[in-house]
């Protein structure tokens, strides 16, 4: 490389500039624009590295948030002119017997989907961790339902739990079980459609859990069988509390998704998906919030749904952390510095 | 929850090699014994089902589909169904829209994601740490809280069947984000670009020919992943999109589904498959890689 004999300023970048004569200039103005400019670059290119993603979230993702809050405290048709409410929305919602429905069936949709899907990936990811001959094969197939859409899982869902020609009742019938109303009735309907929401992620959260389970140290394991620990044993005093961050993540991604379920109780209900049944036996705050919004038009009082549906994930995530911290304090110092 | 995210894996489980991932350690894992195969194949067959009932259905004719003992091999109408599904609501177009999307969004999403990405994971600047909480924090805020602004944003706009009113809101993704800080961590030394800085790179070409080298498998992962998601997407594209317009494939399938009471079952099946199939073939294809990208150190903890 070029001259080290100047003291080096350890910002200047060396001259490449071919066959011009740039000594005399550097010797001028040793903090010349040339390093300036390149103690610029040093500052600020961390910031235009991060801007298309601040800068896309404050149009997308921010401005619209405060927005719908600021509809929410108004009466807005679509396509008209807002007048000012204040709570009103909120207040009407409280009232209304069609939120609290939603918000229950939200709830209960939620937590029939997650438990059951979060236990069997647990379950998966144990089975997949042991050495098998092709384990490529397996691990792939249980993620094949990700790949497939929500729309098209919960068109062959739709068929597979009709009450009349469906192939699950089929099967019930076949092990003496009357013909299940999946449709109609309400908790076969929400069974059936957290059944579409497990189906597409177990294989998935098992995948997620898979990998944590390979960072855990073999000594543990190890150690465990020395002192005569069983399988089932280690996996419940080793595996489960090893991988406690991994279950938390995705306990909190699960449930974020669950209090946004749309797709499949729309498409499950077919005519009838976006009132969520016959009975709104299956709408949920999503499917709701756009009922109000295109199918009534009220605007207004979709957006103070929407900004529920905030408050209610501040709130879960409020308590997923407070249940984290709690479990976590004794192994803190051992794994707080990475 | 940030907690549970930025979390280190457990400092002991982290450091030989990024690579043992793949069956070379003997240690721990035990060998299966055959109920471990029983149960791991009744997954296999719950997994896959579906999706082969599926092309099962869309091979039959629309009055055997809804017939009580349902078929349970391929019939021979499934090249009919194909072209009256594909003539009806114009799955062909919804593919090349859902093409251009996916595309757009998997291709605009890592590569932002890498810069920010290097960027939390590399280099120094004020705030960083706050930035990178309020990215994560994102990744909470549902997309319901959006939508009504952004309907009529895209209504003024006249965007409204327009692909962009899809594709601009999804240009990046905390995930993305996230995802590939994490890989970046353990990846890239930093005496390799400071190593460049030395030798007088500046910043684009550092992104150029050491950031992007060393992030590549991750990219490709995140670029599979984030494709998948945004070939499948549905809320805001339902909104967006109107089934009659210039619709993506899951709207077009929810505009196939939800009709009167006279809709051919077989064909909305057979629409079904027709979303389905190219991300299952791109599966088939790069299934190892993808589940890899969700085994490795990127997603973990």
């Amino acid at each position: 490389m070029a001259t080290s004999l100047q003291p080096d300023q350890d910002a200047s970048p060396p001259v490449v500039l071919s066959g011009s004569p740039t000594e005399p200039k550097k010797h001028r103005d040793p903090d010349g624009w040339r390093s300036r400019l390149y103690r610029l670059d040093l500052k600020a290119t961390p910031y235009v590295y991060v801007a298309p993603f601040f800068l896309v979230f404050a149009a997308f993702g921010l401005f619209p948030l405060v927005y719908t809050g600021w509809l929410s405290l108004q009466k807005v048709e679509l396509g008209g002119e807002a007048e000012w409410r204040g709570f009103d929305n909120y207040l009407r919602l409280w009232d209304s017997d069609f939120f609290w429905n939603a918000l229950a069936n939200t709830f209960t949709i939620g937590l029939i989907s997650t438990v059951p899907q979060l236990l069997m990936a647990l379950g998966l990811a144990h089975l997949l961790n042991y050495r098998i001959r092709g384990r490529g094969f397996y691990r792939v197939a249980v993620l094949a339902p990700y790949a497939t859409s929500i729309a098209a899982a919960a068109l062959v869902f739709a068929q597979l739990f009709n009450t009349d020609y469906g192939l699950i009742n089929q099967l019930l019938g076949y092990v003496g079980i009357d013909a299940v109303n999946w449709e109609t009735e309400k908790w076969p309907a929400q069974i059936a459609i957290s059944t579409i929401v497990t189906w597409r992620w177990t294989g998935y959260n098992a995948l997620i859990y898979l990998a944590a389970m390979q960072a855990v140290p073999n000594d543990l394991y190890e150690a465990a069988a020395l002192d005569g620990a069983s399988r089932f044993r280690q996996f419940i005093s080793i595996t489960i509390p090893s991988i406690k961050p991994t279950i938390l993540f995705t306990i909190v991604v699960s449930t974020i998704g669950a209090t946004q379920l749309f797709g499949e109780p729309l498409i499950f209900g077919g005519s009838l998906g976006i009132g969520g049944g016959s009975g709104n036996q299956y709408q949920t705050l999503s499917l709701l919030m756009y009922e109000k919004g295109w199918i009534t038009g009220a605007l207004g009082q979709a957006s103070a749904i929407a900004w529920v549906m905030l408050l209610l994930l501040l709130l879960i995530g409020l308590v997923q952390h407070l249940l984290g911290r709690s479990g976590r304090g004794k192994k803190k110092d051992g794994a707080a510095r990475s | 929850m940030t907690h549970a995210l930025n979390r280190p894996a457990p400092a002991h489980g982290r450091p030989p090699a990024p690579r043992k991932r793949f069956g070379t350690k003997a240690g721990r894992q035990h060998h299966a014994g055959p109920f471990t195969y029983v149960l791991l194949g009744f997954a296999a067959l719950i997994s896959l089902f579906p999706l082969y009932w599926n092309l099962v259905a869309a091979s039959h004719t629309g009055e055997r589909v809804v017939q009580a003992p349902s078929p349970l091999l391929p019939g021979k109408e499934l090249f009919n169904n194909l072209s009256i599904a594909w003539n009806q609501v114009d799955m062909g177009e919804a593919l090349i829209n859902t093409t251009i999307v996916a595309g757009a969004v998997a291709c605009s999403t890592v590569l932002f994601a890498t810069l920010a990405g290097f960027a939390f994971a590399k280099l120094e600047f004020k705030g960083r740490n706050v930035l990178l909480t309020i990215v994560v924090a994102t990744m909470t805020v549902p997309p319901q809280l959006s939508v009504i602004p952004l309907y009529q944003l895209i209504t003024e706009f006249g965007w409204v069947n327009q692909l962009q009113s899809v594709i601009l809101p999804s240009l990046v993704a905390a995930f993305g984000v996230f995802f590939m800080r994490q890989y970046l961590l353990e990846a890239l030394p930093v005496e390799l670009i400071e190593a460049a800085r030395v030798d007088g790179a500046h910043s684009l070409r550092i992104i150029w020919h050491v950031v992007f080298p060393v992030a590549r498998p991750a990219m490709a992962v995140l670029g599979m992943l984030i494709f998948v998601q945004a070939w499948n997407d549905f809320f805001w594209p339902f909104i967006a999109l109107t089934p009659d317009g210039s619709p993506t494939l899951q709207v077009a399938l929810a505009g196939l589904g939800s009709g009167n009471h006279s809709i051919n079952h077989a064909i909305v099946l057979t629409g079904a498959l027709i979303a389905t199939l190219p991300l299952l073939a791109v599966f088939a294809v790069l299934g190892k890689h993808i589940v890899g990208g969700i085994t490795s150190g990127a997603v973990k903890s």
